[in-house]
């Protein structure tokens, strides 16, 4: 077993999911299947090869600091599942 | 022959010379919808009156004038996770249903100043995760030849679309083989360019060092059209790459004579169907009679590419699906008691179980503690993945592959074993770690009448020798020609 019930709620609660126990059974049966396969990387010997983060090469993209595409707050608010006054509205965080 | 059988070119041409408007083409396409796509499934919206009013603007601009884009007044579909000012872009997502992006993505203004006609969003695997096109919330798509076997995943209805001829051409994105493994399974020409080619401004992230934006199309010529049309740089994709572009319909020379054509023996495995296998090695003589040079070459690190792949693409899902939280925009849970109920109640309402299963497995291989032995491990494997790419095109300009182990499998197989679901991507995942461009083009169907997908693979930018390769393959066979027969029409 190289991943327990346990984890896999704590990875759960990492990525703000909620899982019942039945859920968490069969994740963690598929979770362990799969590291289980992706153990096989250990075979190989990485000591001395650099880590690929981009396939092509990019520098460092930068741009003039200038206000340029902006949206407006009323297009910006658009999809908001709530709003008011021109603001996101979410439940009360401060007790 | 009717309207909607035909390629992109053979429409421009009949544009050209004004014998059909697009205003007809564009009815005949959304008819074709209507009639075929309560047994398909292959879009999530369809924008009727908008592409009639599309299609009318480019009438005008057709009747005024002798040089237009190839891509005026021709109808196309868009996966339904590339963003579109003011119609709804779900992600095939219940996270997604309502939201209506404020901006279009740079493909689809780049699209829309040529004044293709969109007929409509094509559905998908959840969030591009899936390779069967079951993880969609807004229902599976069927796969033409055959209503009882998947499409491919993750753009089945993009694949399914143009091989019903639902629409000319359409556009779709390959993480880890989403372009190409669908358009195996529906015996279409399907396209994914080199990282950092297409602009993936306005693309929802899944894996961002892996996704491309690319073309399905009926033929090759057509894939060197759309590749034309979409590709070049763009300064709000830090990533995409300053390169020129080629004009990719130079490449459409029906030659490859002293071509060398590398096979890497590492595709030919245990496990292979001997239909797919029969198939390709008869492409490879094809090409011998053609006059290109066959040479064997090694990628001894594909074994490992399932499992590179699904570290990496799985990390960065899970840092790239952490916005998903019922605030600014999407789905927000109806009853929460604070607000870390509410991101918790949100996102485990609003996405399905592939997504979950890969936002945690991302979780874990970032997690501390695990960084190293996982992430860490997986990006210098993928090292080793590139290197060998590169060696192997030091002996020839395309590799030639199995787009898949199989053709179409059927609904349901493997729905409940991710692991064997994963492992259909086993020939198409390379590509993206490398970051090479890679085509799957038709080459033969099974005795079920399945077709059979034929990959090539090109150096970083270098689309126009698989589209030379493709073409000529194509030239000298007709299962582009063959059209789906979609029962009890």
């Amino acid at each position: 077993m190289s991943i327990t019930k346990q984890e896999v709620q704590y990875v759960a609660k990492l990525a703000r999911l909620y899982l019942d126990d039945d859920q968490a059974e069969v994740f963690t049966e598929q979770l362990d299947q799969i590291l289980g396969y992706i153990d096989q990387l250990n075979e190989i010997d990485v000591q001395n090869v650099a880590a690929t983060s981009q396939s092509i090469a990019t520098e460092n993209v930068l741009r003039d600091d200038v206000v340029d595409n902006t949206y407006d707050r009323e297009l910006s608010l658009s999809n908001a599942p709530l709003k008011e006054d021109g603001f996101f509205k979410v439940p009360k965080v401060i007790e | 022959m009717s309207l909607y059988e035909k390629n992109l070119h053979e429409l421009h041409d009949m544009l050209k010379k004004k014998e059909v408007s697009s205003e007809e083409i564009t009815r005949e396409y959304l008819n074709r919808i209507k009639q075929t796509d309560d047994k398909l499934n292959s879009f999530i919206t369809v924008l009727d009156e908008p592409a009639i009013d599309q299609a009318k603007k480019a009438d005008k601009i057709i009747s005024s004038s002798d040089d237009f884009d190839p891509l005026t007044g021709i109808p196309l579909g868009i996966k339904d996770l590339i963003s579109t000012a003011g119609v709804r872009t779900t992600c095939g997502s219940k996270i997604l249903e309502s939201y209506i992006p404020p901006y279009d993505a740079s493909v689809i203004k780049k699209l829309k100043a040529k004044n293709a006609v969109i007929v409509g969003k094509l559905n998908m695997d959840e969030f591009a995760m899936g390779s069967s096109n079951e993880t969609s919330y807004y229902g599976t798509v069927k796969n033409p030849w055959n209503l009882e076997h998947i499409p491919g995943g993750s753009s089945g209805g993009s694949a399914a679309s143009v091989s019903a001829r639902q629409c000319c051409v359409s556009l779709g994105s390959d993480t880890g083989g989403s372009i190409r493994q669908p358009a195996g399974c529906c015996g279409v020409v399907g396209m994914k360019p080199t990282y950092g080619r297409v602009s993936r401004f306005g693309l929802i992230a899944f894996a961002s060092s892996l996704d491309q934006i690319g073309p399905f199309t009926k033929d090759v010529t057509d894939c060197a059209i759309m590749l034309n049309a979409i590709c070049g740089h763009d300064p709000s994709d830090s990533t995409s790459a300053k390169r020129d572009v080629p004009d990719f319909t130079k490449a459409l020379l029906n030659d490859v004579k002293g071509m060398k054509i590398g096979i890497p023996s590492e595709y030919f495995i245990d496990g292979i169907d001997s239909e797919v296998e029969t198939a390709v090695n008869a492409a490879i003589e094809q090409y011998k009679k053609l006059g290109a040079e066959i040479v064997e070459v090694s990628l001894p690190h594909t074994k490992y590419a399932v499992s590179v792949y699904y570290i990496i693409a799985t990390a960065e899902a899970s840092s790239n699906l952490a916005r998903y939280d019922g605030v600014k925009y999407g789905y927000r849970t109806e009853d929460a008691k604070d607000l870390s109920d509410m991101y918790f109640k949100t996102r485990t309402e609003g996405f399905g179980s592939e997504v979950k299963r890969r936002i945690m497995l991302g979780t874990y291989v970032l997690s501390s503690g695990y960084y190293d032995a996982y992430y860490l491990r997986a990006q210098k494997v993928r090292t080793l993945i590139m290197n060998d790419f590169r060696n192997a095109f030091e002996k020839c300009d395309v590799i030639l592959t199995p787009t898949a182990p199989t053709a179409a499998f059927k609904l349901g197989e493997k729905t409940s074993d991710p692991l064997q679901m994963y492992l259909s991507d086993i020939f198409t995942i390379s590509a993206n770690l490398a970051g090479t461009c890679g085509v799957s083009i038709p080459c033969g169907f099974t005795s079920n009448g399945l077709p059979i997908g034929l990959q090539l693979m090109g150096k970083h930018f270098d689309e126009s020798s698989i589209i030379k390769a493709a073409y000529a393959f194509e030239q000298s066979s007709d299962y582009h020609k063959t059209i789906p027969t979609i029962p009890n029409l």
